[in-house]
């Protein structure tokens, strides 16, 4: 019969992962949006609850924190909205690979491409509402397992909205009840830096959620994608 | 043996036999609710004794709690429905689950504005972060996430199984939400103080509250008798049955 | 090929949405080496059931069998290819750098390479431009380019005549007398005629 030889699973990760860094990359301006946006929502705070250091300093994890998911929420519908709108998606549902890995990939280029300008930003965001330097670090471990938690999660919600229009009020509505425990543990951490008490054990629950989430959510990102796409 | 439960159940998820069965059930189903509802609202208002410490405030807990209770019990009556909509592309589960959704915001609602009025009578503020109240917040978010996906499809029944996916992945976060408020709340110290104590509860008011949530209940049971018979309709417009019904509205 | 059973069969095959019919019920065997046309006017269905055949939508009634077992997402994938209305290419990346994704996720038959199939539908010089720059034209035959490459027994062709010039029609005809010459199947909706040199293709009509 035919002559064939099938590319190895690394083979078509690579390959997925490397197809969507380039989009990116040309696209690169878009890149930048979201960070442009955290800077703008973090100058707003002093705008609105003054210039006072000591005020600044007891919300600045949790703001730095909040305006990072937001800027996250804004790229979000972003994530497999033009491969369903330029059918992609459909020929990636087709290959002879497991597509839940293949999301998992998307996911991840999806990830480099917003969530970690925003954390090379995040300590930019940090300084301009005076977080303590010590705690700095807290934060980029907060935001380390935060994130990739986010994009797991809303990776799900976007599957789910494929086969509907225009969706971003929709996915924050979706994601808030989603997003509640991650941002709880990221702050209490925060929380318990910037007060000098021991912040491993919130760290540890996020590392433990984000376990999980890797290996869970791109299989609901499958099911959920082939059920929104059943039409 | 009992053979014929799965029997009867399979008959009964077929859209004509159970719009039959949901319309004999519904009238009694109100006014069962009805009737319980104004015994239990009677129990709790006038026999009941005043709280020692409330006086007559807390006499909303007779609304409060089995609407706290219907919120939960209803999210996981949808859960199962959900399931079972997605593992057996059963119609009227997915009828059942995306019908449920309405009625358990509803409740959820009822849960908060009166636990806000309460809030008022005992801490002096329409809201606090207590735990539970964040809780049921976050499962009000939830309901509506479900109804706006629902919603957001042009196909009622795609709609239907993709709202039902993110109803189980809700089922999932209701214990990591209710986990994570709790320590959110022990880290903040704030306020603590319990809507309901541990404090020994007189018998006088447990039973308006038991006869209470078996009249919500029982309104679920009608409400949803109504609103799946509705949506059978809808969906199933093109069928013999449902024409032949039309006919006998407009004949007889 | 040893086994009996066709490559894909279809048996009382329908679907309804909204509870309206939308297409069936439909019966047909498609073997290795057999072209199928279906024809019908615009909302009869065509897309629908090639949507259905590549397993992305389920059909309520009747039954599919895939080398006589029956037909479920992942038994079948790798082994089909479907060429849409939506041609699956993006518009950001050149048609090399598409077609290059292509072989890392479905392999390639061993005798070609993304040069040779370029060449083959015409779009020498073209093929490091991006795909957003190219006719329409153009970017269908970009897409025909993955048919020569992925290494399927079955192709599924939505309306592949749509945006073509005549040279284009005629190397879709002759992509397909290669194909089913060497024992591929395929599957062509067409609402226009189909000139087809290699025996006489089956027919199904959908009515709207």
């Amino acid at each position: 019969m035919l002559d064939t030889r099938r590319p190895g699973l690394a083979h078509a990760c690579i390959a997925v992962l490397r197809r969507d860094l380039t989009l990116a990359w040309r696209q690169r301006g878009d890149m930048l949006l979201p960070v442009l946006y955290a800077l703008i929502v973090t100058s707003l705070f002093p705008f609105a609850l003054g210039p006072e250091s000591a005020l600044l300093k007891r919300i600045a994890g949790g703001a730095v924190l909040v305006t990072v998911l937001l800027a996250m929420l804004l790229a979000l519908d972003a994530m497999f909205r033009s491969d369903i709108e330029d059918g992609s998606l459909e020929q990636l549902m087709l290959a002879p690979q497991p597509l839940a890995l293949m999301l998992g990939m998307k996911i991840l280029a999806h990830w480099l491409a917003t969530a970690l300008p925003l954390i090379v930003v995040a300590p930019v965001l940090a300084g301009m509402l005076h977080l303590p330097a010590a705690v700095t670090p807290v934060l980029l471990a907060a935001l380390l397992l935060a994130t990739p938690l986010l994009s797991l999660l809303g990776g799900i919600l976007v599957a789910l909205t494929a086969g509907t229009r225009r969706s971003g009020m929709l996915l924050a509505l979706m994601l808030l009840p989603l997003c509640v425990p991650v941002v709880i543990f990221a702050a209490g951490a925060l929380a318990a830096a910037q007060e000098g008490l021991p912040w491993i054990a919130p760290i540890a629950w996020l590392g433990a959620a984000l376990v999980m989430t890797v290996v869970l959510a791109p299989l609901a990102c499958a099911a959920a994608l082939r059920i929104a796409l059943d039409s | 043996m009992a053979n014929w439960i799965p029997l009867w159940l399979h008959k009964l998820s077929s859209p004509p036999v159970f719009y039959r069965f949901a319309g004999a059930l519904r009238p009694w189903a109100i006014a069962l609710a009805l009737v319980l509802g104004l015994i239990a609202l009677y129990g709790g208002l006038v026999l009941a004794p005043p709280d020692y410490q409330q006086g007559d405030d807390y006499r909303i807990i007779f609304i409060h709690v089995p609407s706290a209770w219907m919120g939960l019990f209803i999210y996981g009556v949808m859960g199962v429905a959900a399931f079972i909509a997605l593992v057996w592309r059963i119609k009227l589960a997915e009828v059942v689950a995306m019908a449920s959704a309405p009625v358990g915001a509803a409740f959820t609602f009822i849960t908060l504005v009166t636990g806000s009025l309460w809030g008022v009578r005992m801490w002096g503020t329409w809201w606090t972060w207590d735990a539970r109240l964040t809780s049921e917040l976050v499962l009000l978010f939830l309901y509506l996430g479900v109804i706006a996906l629902y919603h957001s499809f042009e196909d009622r029944r795609q709609g239907a199984r993709t709202a039902a996916f993110l109803a189980l992945i809700g089922i999932v976060n209701v214990p990591i939400v209710h986990f994570s408020v709790n320590w959110w709340n022990t880290l903040h110290q704030g306020s603590t103080i319990k809507l309901l104590g541990p404090s020994t509860i007189a018998p006088a008011m447990v039973w308006p509250l038991l006869t209470m949530m078996v009249a919500t209940k029982l309104y679920y049971v009608a409400s949803l008798c109504g609103r799946v018979r509705a949506d059978l309709l809808a969906l199933e417009g093109g069928k013999d049955w449902v024409r032949q019904i039309a006919e006998n509205e407009v004949h007889g | 090929m040893t086994s009996h059973s066709p490559l894909l069969e279809a048996r009382a095959l329908a679907f309804h949405r909204q509870d309206e019919p939308v297409f069936g019920p439909l019966d047909f065997r498609l073997d290795a080496g057999e072209l199928m046309l279906i024809e019908g006017d615009n909302g009869s269905g065509k897309t629908t059931l090639m949507r259905i055949l590549t397993g992305l939508l389920r059909a309520e009634e009747g039954e599919l069998r895939w080398r006589g077992e029956p037909l479920t997402w992942d038994r079948c994938s790798g082994e089909v290819v479907f060429l849409g209305h939506q041609l699956g290419l993006k518009a950001e990346l050149s048609a090399r750098e598409n077609l290059a994704f292509t072989i890392g996720l479905h392999g390639h038959r061993n005798q070609s390479g993304i040069e040779g199939a370029l060449t083959q539908v015409g779009l020498t010089g073209y093929e490091d431009e991006p795909v957003r720059k190219l006719s329409a034209g153009q970017k269908k035959r970009v897409a025909l380019a993955r048919l020569l490459l992925i290494p399927a027994a079955l192709w599924l062709l939505d309306e592949p005549y749509a945006n073509l010039d005549r040279s284009g029609i005629q190397l879709v005809d002759a992509l397909l007398e290669v194909h089913i010459a060497h024992g591929g199947a395929a599957l062509v909706t067409s609402h226009g005629a189909v000139q087809f040199h290699g025996g006489e293709p089956q027919r199904i009509r959908l009515h709207a």
